[in-house]
Order: structure tokens, then C-alpha cells, then sequence
């Protein structure tokens, strides 16, 4: 884990302090709301239907059990015992006082966590692989480079006002588990002659205008990376739209400029910057790198006995081959928590769960946590000779369902339950979804299924890049739900496309059954995912079925 | 912000306007004695687009108080209280129509 | 609108010359359309030339003239319209340039500091209060993670120093 030293504590106080100042400032009248949106929102500070919602960062979406415990402590006592966990490895409170705010802020910042830039037309928080720096797949740990990228980006004075929001998200490793290509700017890291650097991407997104990422550079030299956003940024905010709301993100500006233009832009600009006071020499990323703490790991050899015996008992079997995925250690594994219970809300955790899992983090995981970008929380470092111990005490908690990837295991925004720009709600979709599919051997069976569902346009849910991606749409007071298929969010990203007219909320759990059982009809073999059937068939066979009458 | 050259306001049958309150973003109703009550019962109902824009002009003259201010259309019992007449409102009345965790 | 300038209050000097209006004598500030229709001649007589610049045309264009300026007032039609600052940051860092740097418009308390760290070094403060508590706005911060155009301390440089034997400075003045 990054290690926050004196100057980033100190930071962090000022920043709390600032806030602090802000909400006095509006609360006796100073400021005016107008003047005070774009200040909350850059501490995470949205006013949703029924309260303030607050987004915590949680950078690259790495945690020490302290500051799982500080966030527990944040739901129980500013909050009403539960926090939302986000597709961009946030958490989000839902009932947080404006009045309270700073001093929440305050207990955060003791343990170094934070809401800055978690909302606003600013840089955002960066996100990464979930897995980085306990995956065997990856080439170097992506956190390094993020945490880089969160000091420059951190109250950066030129970036604070652009046209719209900007997201950065890094992946190292073959598995993109981090959808760079649906970011404003996506970083691959990759090895070219013995060097680090990155393929960059620029221009991808959801929202109303889903585009994938372009690549306007192969191999950018690790020392380039700050000098090279900054060109970046500097084009964005010196050239993207701010006459419409809905063009202003980097997305439309390279569209419009046609990649080559844009690419053409960025670098005449980096010509002048790249060797500036940007240049990270190799001290300058070794400084950063030094404030990452490694886990002292055991000498522990793989499938130890005490796994291979548990591994008797079928219904750990089923959870091992689900949740647990190798590690780059030996005697180690990587696990997921689902958050994802049968009837529950997506991405939830209780304060309660929360500090269950700071425990087990320190008993069994060296105590670090992490958040997925797929709504659940792994524990990176487990030794594989507790998980028979960690398994029982996971499922005692209700975070053990085994539907790690699978149709349950859904992503959702929030809705119209919270949300105030939401048309439809998704909760309540996503729990009927998984009281449909509760059955273990079927949603094995079906395997590999990612659905995702957004209550609006803005595609929180990132409808676009789910295999089955929900879109909900408002007629006349009811809801709607517009079904896109084939979407995926890897390396090899793509738009889900349409299926046909929106369907009636009663109705939409039945669709999406029926859409289950035309793959399951379909598939050559079980080996055969639903992604790939889809891309085999087209969706058309699919279109057929959801739509004949019964 | 409302100006005097914004177009004539449309409504659908009666109406209310709703905000939240500033220091802790709880949801209220404007009153006919221009405060904010929790209770969508006590809000003023109004029945012209000239009555709406008034009750929005009060609303956004007391930003201090109350922030976001919308108007909202409402069905109206025998009795003349005010429900709810849309999913968003009625939300926004009862709270999330999903059980919240850890809470059964 | 007062004008703060340097961290202290001042009655500004420039007088806002229309595109039609003959020079007087004493400070003016013109518009970028009337220095490039005039060039040369806005700069004849020696009293101290401003610019107008607006946020959407590239300040490159300056380059010529920016010798002989000595105020580039830019523009923040809404605080949050962020152009000017990568304006600013041009002026400063690639541009050379070194006379007063003005922030116009929407400027308010909360956005004194990073205007100040792109360059800005004069503000036509909005409201009277933030202007009186301009110092405030500047000393609400003490770490600084990026370099701009101000010359303050970065966390890299201070924590480098920190590595070393010599004594640390944390923060750059205000």
C-alpha cells in the first residue's frame, strides 16, 4: 500500500480545513449555491433525492483495514450503517448532513482517505486492476503509476475548471481489468526494449455518447507520463466544447477533431513540455515507489494440505473455483467478497460487514482490502491454507454467494431509490434479477455473464459494456428498460447494441431469462460463453425470442 | 434562477414546490406562509402557472434555506391533502422503495 | 470591483480605452481587437499598454507584442470556465512574459490561489470581502503537488529535501 507521509497528512488537513471554511461560507449565506456546487463536488459532495451523498476515494482502490474500520465508523456515525461501493472503486454514504460533512471529512483524513476529486470537472480519482500487485499476470504493479498520477492531479491549478469530468484508469496486465478503453484517457502499460511505458488511449466513454478509447500513442517512455497528460489535459481545456454540457466531454473533442488532429494537437504541445520540470527520472518514480508497502508475505507453499483437504467439502470447492483466483506468490490467493447476496442492493456493505472484513483482512490478508470495479471487495493477500477458516467466516457475513462473474453478479447505479438524475430505478431490477437466477448449478451452468444496469442516460451502470447491459428510460411515469447486447468492458472493448423497443418494467426479469435460455439453447458447448455465443449469432436469434409473444 | 423574459411556466394540474433543506438536504415543501414544512400535507398546492411562479420565486429568494427548488405536480384528496402524483415524488415522500441494508 | 494586486489593494492605474476612442495619456487597457488592428501604434507614446485577451483565441498571438505590455488582463466569464488558467500558465512559462497578469470576471475567494499558481498576479476580485481576505485564500495551503507557473515548493522537491541533510522547507511564501 502507499504509505501517506507528513506532506500528504498535511494536505489532507488543509483540505479538510478548506471544506470546513466552504460550509460555514454557505451555511451563513457568504457563498451562493451556485458558487458552492462546484466546491462540494470536488470533495465528493453531491445533494441527491432525499440527502448529501457523499463519495469517498479510495484510491486505485487499495485499503488498509484501518481505513475499512474508519469507514465503518463513518456509515454508523454520520450515516445510517451502510455505504455503497462503486464502479470506480469509490464508496458512496447516501445520508450524510451537510453540517456533518467536515468533521466526517476529518475522521476520514486521520486515516488518510478522502473525498477530493471524487466529482466535479476536474481530474478524477485514477482507478486500476483491482488484483495489481497480487496478480501473476501483470508486468509491474499499476498503483505506482496511479498514485504518480493522483500527486499531480491532486488541487492541479490549471485542471480544477475544465469542460467536464476526467477519468484515467491503468491497466498492467493482459486482463484489462480496469476498462481502460471506456476512460477519457486509458493507460496500458507494456515493455518495449527492457523500458516501461504505456500505450495511451484517449476519447473513450459512456454517457449519452459511448465511444471507445483511441490509441494516439503505442509506447509513451514512463518518464513522459506526466508531461504527456499534461499536454493532454492542456488541449482538452483550452479546446474542448463548453457551449453544451453533453459535448463538453474529451471524447467529443477528439470525434469532432478526428483522432489524428487531436493526437497531432498533444504532441505538438508535449514537444515543448517533455522535458520539463514534469520528467519523472527514475529517482523521481523510485521516491514514490518507496512509499509503497509491500507485505512482508510468508514462505508458504501452494495447495497446502489443509486446503486440499477442505476442498472435500463441495459447497467450498464451488467456492474456491468461483471466488479465488491464483496469486503471484506461492501459498497465496486472491479472493473476492461478492457483494452481491441473492435480493440484495448491489455493491452495499453494512457497517458491520465492514468491519468483519478489517478483521479477517488483519487475521488472514495482511490486512489490505480492495474494491472492485465491478461493485465488490477483494482481499488480495490470502494465505491458502486459511481459506477453509476465511470461507466460514465470509459466509457468516453473507458476502460468500458464489456468483463471482457470473449472471447475479450484477453491476448497478444507485437509481431513482437515491439518485436525483436517475429516470428509472435499478435496484430493484438487479434483486429480482438475482432472486430469478438464485439457483447455484444454473447460474454455473449459464457461467460467465456480466449484467449491468444504469437508471439513466449517464450509464453509471455502464449498461453500454455489459454483455446484457439495462438501460432504464422513463414513458409517462413508468418505467422502461432498454435492453443492449454484446457490450464488453476488456481489452478488446465494445458497445452492446440495442436489442429492440423498451420493455415494460414488469417484464424486464422475464426478458432477460428468456435471453439466458435462447444462449443456453444456442451455445455449441458449455465452453461456449454468452459473449461469445452473442458475437457467433449476432442478435438477431436473441431479438426473436425476447420479443415473441407468449 | 427565474428571470422575467423565462417562458410561461407549464403545469399539469396542481402543483407544489419542493427543495431540500441546505444544511442537511432533507427533503421539504414550500408553505403558504413561505417557510418549509417535512410534510408534503402542509405545502401550498397551487393551481396557475402565475401562482407556481410565485411560490418559486419565494423558494429561490430563500437559497439559504432550501436548495434545488422545483415545482411538482400533486393529486389532491377529497379532503384537498396533497400526494404525491409521480414515481421521483412519491420516492422522495417514502424514502428508497428498497429495503436498506443491514436494516430488516 | 476592487483590484487586488501583489496581495494588496490598489486603485487600478489602467484606464478601459473603447475601440473607437483616442489613446489618453496614462495607462490603457485595449481590447485584442483593437492591438490587432493598430499593432504598432497602441504602443506609440510611452505610457504602460494592457490587453484585454479573451479565453477562446490562442495567446501565441501575443507573442510580438508581449515586450512591450505591461498588463494581459484575461478573461473568467463564469469561475467556472478554467481556460484563463492555461493561459496564464503559457504566458508565464512558455511566453516569457513577466508584467502583470490579470484575473477578470467571475473571480471569487475560492479560486484566488490556483489563479495565483497559474500566474496570475493582479485579481479584479468580485466581491469586497473576498478582497479583504485575499492573505486567507493564499495561506489555506502550505503543499503544493504539481510545478506551475508560482514557483512554490512541490511535495517532490520538498520531500527530496527532506531526504537530504539541509534543512526542509515545507511551503514557498504566500
Amino acid at each position: 500500500m502507499y504509505v501517506y507521509d507528513e506532506f500528504d497528512s498535511a494536505f489532507l488537513a488543509q483540505r479538510v480545513a478548506e471544506f470546513r471554511g466552504q460550509v460555514g461560507r454557505r451555511l451563513d449565506g457568504a457563498l451562493t449555491e451556485e458558487e458552492f456546487k462546484p466546491l462540494r463536488l470536488m470533495n465528493g459532495v453531491y445533494l441527491q433525492l432525499h440527502a448529501y451523498m457523499l463519495r469517498v476515494c479510495i484510491p486505485y482502490g487499495t485499503l488498509s483495514a484501518a481505513q475499512l474500520r474508519r469507514l465503518a465508523f463513518v456509515a454508523r456515525r454520520y450515516d445510517r450503517g451502510y455505504g455503497h461501493f462503486t464502479t470506480r472503486q469509490n464508496i458512496q454514504y447516501n445520508w450524510i448532513k451537510l453540517s456533518e460533512l467536515p468533521d466526517a471529512m476529518a475522521a476520514l483524513a486521520e486515516v488518510g482517505i478522502h473525498g477530493i476529486q471524487t466529482s466535479g470537472n476536474c481530474i478524477r480519482n485514477t482507478t486500476t486492476d483491482p488484483f495489481a500487485g497480487a496478480t501473476p499476470d501483470e508486468i509491474e504493479d499499476p498503483r505506482l503509476y496511479a498514485e504518480i498520477i493522483r500527486q499531480w492531479s491532486t488541487l492541479h491549478p490549471e485542471f480544477t475548471y475544465l469542460p467536464r469530468k476526467f477519468k484515467i484508469a491503468i491497466t498492467a496486465s493482459k486482463h484489462d481489468r480496469a476498462a481502460v478503453r471506456v476512460h477519457d484517457v486509458g493507460l496500458r502499460l507494456h515493455r518495449r526494449d527492457g523500458k516501461t511505458g504505456f500505450e495511451v488511449m484517449v476519447g473513450g466513454g459512456l454517457g449519452r455518447s459511448p465511444y471507445i478509447g483511441k490509441t494516439i500513442r503505442e509506447f509513451l517512455p514512463e518518464e513522459d507520463l506526466l508531461s504527456y497528460l499534461e499536454a493532454i489535459l492542456r488541449t482538452y481545456n483550452l479546446g474542448g466544447r463548453r457551449d453544451n454540457i453533453y459535448k463538453a466531454r474529451i471524447k467529443i473533442q477528439v470525434h469532432e477533431l478526428g483522432v489524428e488532429a487531436f493526437a497531432k494537437k498533444v504532441e505538438d504541445e508535449w514537444a515543448q513540455i517533455r522535458d520539463g520540470a514534469l520528467r519523472l527520472d527514475a529517482d523521481a518514480i523510485d521516491a514514490v515507489r518507496g512509499h509503497f508497502v509491500s507485505p512482508d508475505f510468508d514462505t508458504l507453499e501452494d495447495r497446502p494440505a489443509a486446503l486440499v483437504a477442505a476442498l472435500a467439502d463441495p459447497a467450498f470447492a464451488r467456492w474456491h473455483e468461483n471466488a479465488v483466483e491464483p496469486h503471484k506468490v506461492p501459498g497465496h490467493a486472491i479472493v473476492t467478497l461478492s457483494l452481491k447476496p441473492v435480493g440484495g442492493p448491489p455493491g452495499d456493505a453494512t457497517a458491520d460487514q465492514m468491519d468483519v472484513i478489517a478483521d479477517l483482512a488483519d487475521q488472514h490478508a495482511y490486512g489490505e482490502i480492495r474494491v472492485a470495479h465491478e461493485q465488490n471487495l477483494i482481499l488480495p493477500h490470502v494465505r491458502q491454507k486459511d481459506l477453509p477458516a476465511l470461507w466460514a467466516k465470509l459466509k457468516a457475513i453473507g458476502v460468500a454467494t458464489t456468483n463471482v462473474g457470473l449472471v447475479t453478479d450484477i453491476i448497478s447505479c444507485p437509481g431513482l431509490d437515491y439518485c436525483s438524475l436517475a429516470n428509472t430505478r435499478s435496484i430493484p431490477i438487479a434483486q429480482r434479477i438475482t432472486e430469478r437466477f438464485a439457483d447455484d448449478a444454473r447460474i454455473k451452468d449459464i457461467g460467465r455473464l456480466h449484467v449491468n444496469i444504469s437508471g439513466c442516460i449517464n450509464a453509471c451502470g455502464h449498461h453500454h459494456v455489459g454483455h446484457i447491459g439495462i438501460l432504464g428510460v422513463e414513458k409517462k411515469d413508468q418505467e422502461f428498460f432498454q435492453i443492449m447486447l454484446g457490450g464488453k468492458a476488456n481489452a478488446k472493448a465494445r458497445l452492446g447494441e440495442i436489442l429492440g423497443p423498451a420493455i415494460p418494467e414488469s417484464e424486464i426479469v422475464d426478458v432477460v431469462e428468456r435471453l439466458v435460455e435462447t444462449y443456453l439453447e444456442l451455445r455449441t458447448s458449455p465452453g461456449e460463453t454468452f459473449i461469445a455465443a452473442v458475437q457467433r449469432l449476432g442478435i438477431e436469434p436473441f431479438k426473436e425470442r425476447a420479443y415473441a409473444p407468449r | 434562477m427565474t428571470s422575467p423574459l423565462q417562458k410561461k411556466l407549464k403545469i399539469h394540474g396542481p402543483t407544489v414546490v419542493t427543495a431540500n433543506r441546505l444544511a442537511d438536504g432533507v427533503v421539504v415543501w414550500l408553505t403558504a406562509a413561505g417557510g418549509w414544512s417535512q410534510s408534503l400535507a402542509e405545502a401550498s398546492v397551487v393551481h396557475t402557472p402565475e401562482e407556481v411562479q410565485h411560490l418559486l420565486d419565494v423558494a429561490h429568494q430563500d437559497e439559504n434555506t432550501a436548495v434545488g427548488a422545483y415545482m411538482a405536480t400533486v393529486g389532491v384528496d377529497a379532503a384537498g391533502v396533497p400526494h404525491p402524483a409521480t414515481m421521483r415524488e412519491k420516492i422522495r415522500v417514502a424514502g428508497p422503495t428498497i429495503a436498506m441494508p443491514g436494516v430488516s | 470591483m476592487p483590484l487586488v494586486k501583489d496581495g494588496a489593494p490598489i486603485v487600478d492605474p489602467y484606464v478601459k480605452v473603447e475601440d473607437d476612442a483616442a489613446l489618453p495619456d496614462g495607462p490603457v487597457l485595449v481590447s485584442a481587437a483593437r492591438l490587432a488592428a493598430e499593432g504598432e501604434a497602441v504602443f506609440a507614446g510611452n505610457r504602460p499598454v494592457g490587453v484585454a485577451w479573451p479565453n477562446d483565441r490562442d495567446v501565441a498571438e501575443l507573442a510580438p507584442h508581449l515586450p512591450r505590455l505591461s498588463l494581459v488582463a484575461l478573461a473568467f466569464p463564469k469561475f467556472r470556465d478554467g481556460r484563463a488558467y492555461s493561459q496564464a500558465r503559457l504566458l508565464r512559462e512558455r511566453l516569457g512574459f513577466t508584467g502583470e497578469l490579470r484575473a477578470t470576471g467571475d473571480v471569487l475567494f475560492d479560486q484566488l490561489l490556483m489563479m495565483t499558481r497559474a500566474g496570475f498576479t493582479a485579481f479584479e476580485v468580485k466581491k469586497a470581502a473576498d478582497a479583504a481576505a485575499f492573505g486567507g485564500a493564499l495561506a489555506s495551503y502550505s503543499i503544493f503537488y504539481q510545478p506551475a507557473a508560482d514557483g512554490r515548493t512541490t511535495v517532490r522537491e520538498a520531500r527530496a529535501a527532506a531526504a537530504a541533510p539541509a534543512p526542509v522547507r515545507v511551503a514557498a511564501k504566500g
